[in-house]
């Protein structure tokens, strides 16, 4: 694992050969590197090394049982299928929010602008409430709702909307840097050579900003998985139908299950591990696609 | 140039004035709708019963000691993780060795672990049945379920965010700086005091800012190891859930308030440092030829 994760290109490699000459020149690197790994051994990986360690004094049938009973399996359905759709949601109007405020200009865009980070500054319990607040049946949005049948509060449909709004920063400050440094010559071009708008952007637009729509897709992807704090409020928290997998490690740790919680939180990590590669390999293929363009 | 030359010319890389109308407004009403709502329905139920009640709410005590746990927490992960990013940001940018790209990995580790887990294994480390547990108990030293283990587990989820925005800014900017102070006898403190500080200043404020704001709106990771004990080990965050689930509305969207406000600062001064930064960076790239911009180099290299 460790040798896929070192395969990768460090990033700016571009100086490496830069950074190696100073090494001798700049001082410092003794201090700084193992500061460095003594401060991530005992916050981060010591720690995570516990949760590997208790998992191996499991016998096999007992990880088994833990993490693929009904109600578990149930709650990665949950998880994975909402954090899905809201990713797949966030690439939409990700997409439209950051070409809007690249390409045009209207009144208050640099309010707006600066907006699309609340879901990062916003605490997500209070993100939580504030949107319980507004769904349910007596709220801004949920009283006009409820009457005619539609529920989005205490069931799914609640947790999907809480993942929209944690998800949304990550596509579109991924998505807007490349819009921003994309050519105008090459839609220039696509147009004198008779493209419709529509086509320049589906062939010409599009596949440049590809690579980036799909890296922040995963990181939307990434954080709805592990999300917690915003998803309890307004899911109801329903066995089998609205419990997401972080709240079955709460809830089994609150029952003193050390050994079932610490099984389904192996699972997540493992889970998290993947999509840290993946997005990290998304990442690379990002930076050589812009950096073929301008080549 | 008359008007309509200029018309048919942005033709070709612009869209017709109703499809750029109706781009804005969906995009406007989809912000609207998740972003700007729910922030307005946090004063709004704060504000339900009118001011006196709002400022009852945050004068109990119980709100009062979860603001002051709060502050301590983020006053004891800030300093740590600042000194760690800059470190981090250091010895990744600055030298080539062996195993770096592992390491930048391992420090935005943290960014993908779910904040549940996060709190898992600092109670399997300190917890009664965790590695230390029983010497701790030994020496009657509490760990989990008290606040060194709030604010252990809220250094967890903030270690990337400084190291995270330092990192590439110090890459861009490369070494030349740095070397020449050397070789005119500055000390590697000087060096970094009065070269490399200035440079990274915003970058710097940026990070801080972010990471103070999720230092003190964590709730997950500390949620599992806290005690939940009232007016003890509650945190901001997890005050509000307390109130909440008590149907104490008005006093949770009270102290949900407070946070409201402390994410609207983070991002006024967030934005002002990016403004700012475009500034310094459109006046480099205005600067005469004879002084090239640290990032030419570096492209030149990479193309």
């Amino acid at each position: 694992m460790s040798g896929a994760i070192a395969s990768l290109p460090a990033f700016g490699s571009a100086e490496g050969s830069r950074a190696r000459r100073s090494a001798r020149v700049l001082p410092g690197f003794n201090i700084t590197l193992g500061f460095t790994l003594l401060y991530l051994s005992l916050i981060v990986l010591i720690p995570l090394s516990a949760l590997v360690f208790k998992t191996f004094t499991l016998t096999w049938p007992e990880f088994w049982e833990a993490v693929s009973s009904p109600r578990v399996m149930a709650s990665y359905r949950l998880t994975f299928g909402a954090s899905l759709i809201a990713a797949l949601v966030n690439v939409v109007f990700g997409l439209l929010v950051a070409w809007v405020l690249v390409r045009y200009s209207f009144p208050g865009k640099k309010i707006v602008d600066a907006l699309v980070d609340l879901p990062f500054a916003l605490p997500t319990a209070v993100a939580g409430i504030s949107l319980t607040a507004l769904l349910a049946g007596n709220g801004w949005i949920g009283q006009y709702l409820e009457p005619h049948g539609i529920q989005l509060a205490f069931n799914p449909n609640g947790v999907v909307i809480a993942l929209i709004f944690i998800g949304l920063p990550f596509v579109v400050r991924t998505v807007q840097p490349v819009l921003e440094d994309a050519e105008k010559e090459l839609e220039e071009a696509a147009t004198c050579l008779g493209a419709t708008r529509w086509q320049t952007f589906s062939r010409v637009i599009f596949p440049s900003i590809a690579p980036a729509l799909l890296t922040g897709f995963a990181m939307a992807f990434a954080r709805g998985v592990g999300e917690y704090g915003s998803v309890i409020f307004i899911a109801g928290n329903m066995p089998m139908v609205s419990e997401i997998t972080p709240l079955i490690i709460i809830s089994k740790l609150e029952q003193y299950d050390y050994a079932g919680a610490t099984a389904v939180a192996t699972v997540m990590l493992v889970i998290s591990f993947m999509l840290l590669l993946l997005i990290n390999g998304l990442q690379t293929w990002q930076r050589q696609r812009s950096g073929g363009g301008h080549a | 140039m008359t008007t309509k030359t200029i018309r048919t010319a942005r033709k070709g890389t612009t869209e017709s004035a109703w499809v750029r109308y109706v781009l804005i407004g969906t995009a406007l009403a989809f912000m609207f709708l998740f972003l700007v709502l729910p922030l307005a329905a946090v004063f709004t139920e704060a504000l339900r019963k009118g001011w006196d009640a709002y400022w009852e709410a945050l004068q109990e005590p119980d709100a009062w000691s979860a603001i002051r746990l709060t502050l301590l927490t983020a006053a004891v992960a800030l300093p740590l993780n600042l000194v760690f990013g800059i470190a981090a940001a250091w010895c990744v940018a600055k030298y080539e060795f062996w195993g770096k790209s592992f390491l930048t990995t391992l420090i935005d580790l943290p960014f993908s672990v779910s904040p549940v887990v996060a709190g898992l294994i600092y109670v399997l480390v300190f917890g009664a049945q965790g590695w230390l547990g029983p010497w701790l108990m030994e020496y009657d030293i509490k760990i989990v379920f008290a606040v060194p283990g709030i604010i252990l587990a809220t250094i967890f989820v903030t270690v990337p965010f400084i190291a995270r925005e330092l990192i590439p800014l110090m890459q861009a900017q490369g070494n030349e700086e740095e070397q020449a102070a050397i070789v005119l006898g500055a000390t590697g403190w000087q060096t970094f005091w009065y070269v490399t500080l200035p440079n990274i200043k915003w970058g710097l404020i940026y990070g801080v800012i972010l990471c103070n704001a999720r230092a003190m709106g964590e709730f997950g990771a500390v949620s599992v190891v806290s005690g939940h004990i009232r007016g003890q080990t509650n945190t901001m965050p997890l005050h509000v859930e307390v109130l909440y689930n008590e149907y104490q509305s008005v006093a949770a969207f009270a102290v949900a308030s407070l946070l409201a406000l402390l994410a609207l600062v983070t991002l006024a001064i967030k934005s002002v440092v990016e403004w700012r930064h475009e500034r310094e960076m459109k006046a480099i790239a205005e600067l005469p030829p004879e002084r090239p911009t640290p990032l030419a180099p570096a492209t030149a290299v990479s193309a």
